[in-house]
């Protein structure tokens, strides 16, 4: 196998194992039982497709998904932060 | 140069090193769904956050190094702010939980511990 | 010292992130990288931070060592839990441990070891009594996690943060 053969398949596997790794999360997401499971289920989301992004940019070959990874890292962080605390005082903002 | 160039070493080293970090974070994602109470489900995404970050992160630098032929290290800083931030999610998430279910009195609640 | 750089560590971080993210460094960005380095901690003056005092580094060495040893055998543990090959009953609880460690940063430091290492999620501190309640995974009865918290965390992170 070429060395290309290699990073394209080896790397593609690991996406698919990340992307199976969201479909869990999400399936935790949907099911519950409770919002802090939900909530869970949506962190696991985020992390995993933040690391699904980096490995397609080592697919791809190309520093530009640096930005895009690191910016749903940082939403998926907010968004965390956001329901948590709702969840402690039903208010968003106080 | 590109991808193609790469000694084979290289790239299987890379591979391997995302295939394994892969693997944590999906083992991470399966404890999500295996483990029976909510306080046992928050261990399980750590996994990702941190061993299975890590491999893949220094995959991605090894091989962003080796294509532009210098030492990239702007991937570390995804792995210095999920580092950061990461006890803080799970920190306020585990706190919302522990005050949800002694307020609804729910067996398996943790125990009070003044009002800290 | 302190009326240039009133956050030297801070303005090295600063620095170091600038130049991480503009490699490769070119003499433009290391001016500018230097110039962010001096301007932006400023800004922090108004926040008034505590001023962060290292002491004892070759304890901080060691302990980053232990940190990423433990970090690497716990997340094998924790698959290992999760893929049901731990063999014997397991169980999970609540440890409650009285800390002496006060400094706030030394603090934030243990959450982020705890939860850096899987297996241990830091649940609630409480700031007059010192007590923090940490949900462990698998625990194995006894003041196990109790000295392991203050042994191996806790005490080196004393050190260094007096």
């Amino acid at each position: 196998m070429s060395t290309a053969a290699v990073l394209d398949w080896g790397l593609g596997l690991a996406q698919g194992m990340l992307v199976l790794a969201m479909a869990l999360a999400t399936w935790r997401m949907l099911r519950g039982p409770r919002a802090q499971d939900r909530i869970l289920g949506l962190d696991t989301l985020y992390l995993n497709g933040m690391l699904a992004i980096v490995v397609h940019g080592m697919r791809t070959g190309s520093g530009l998904y640096f930005e895009a990874a690191l910016i749903l890292g940082m939403i998926g962080f907010t968004a965390t932060v956001a329901l948590a605390k709702f969840l402690m005082q039903g208010e968003v903002i106080q | 140069m590109n991808a193609a160039a790469l000694p084979a070493w290289a790239a299987w080293l890379v591979v391997a090193l995302a295939l394994a970090g892969a693997s944590v974070s999906l083992t991470g994602a399966l404890g999500l769904i295996r483990l029976r109470s909510f306080y046992e489900r928050v261990h399980a995404p750590t996994l990702g956050a941190t061993l299975g970050m890590a491999l893949i992160l220094s995959g991605s630098m090894l091989l962003l190094s080796m294509i532009e032929g210098r030492l990239v290290l702007r991937d570390g800083l995804i792995g210095i702010f999920l580092t950061v931030t990461t006890p803080v999610t799970l920190l306020l998430l585990a706190r919302a939980a522990a005050y949800r279910d002694r307020h609804e009195g729910q067996a398996g609640a943790p125990p009070e511990m003044g009002d800290g | 010292m302190s009326r240039i750089l009133p956050h030297p560590l801070l303005s090295a971080g600063l620095g170091l992130t600038w130049l991480l993210l503009n490699a490769p460094p070119t003499p433009g960005n290391v001016l500018l990288a230097i110039l962010v380095a001096l301007i932006v901690p400023t800004v922090m003056r108004a926040l008034r931070p505590r001023p962060v005092r290292v002491r004892a580094p070759g304890t901080l060495a060691r302990l980053i060592v232990i940190v990423l040893y433990d970090m690497v055998r716990s997340n094998i543990d924790v698959a290992r839990i999760i893929l049901g090959l731990r063999r014997g009953e397991r169980r999970t609880g609540f440890v409650s441990i009285p800390l002496d460690l006060r400094e706030p940063l030394g603090l934030a430091i243990l959450s982020i070891i705890l939860t850096g290492t899987p297996g241990t999620l830091w649940v609630q501190y409480d700031s007059d009594t010192g007590r923090l309640l940490l949900h462990v995974l698998d625990d194995t009865g006894g003041d196990k996690w109790v000295r392991r918290v203050k042994d191996r965390y806790e005490r080196p992170l004393m050190e260094i943060f007096p």
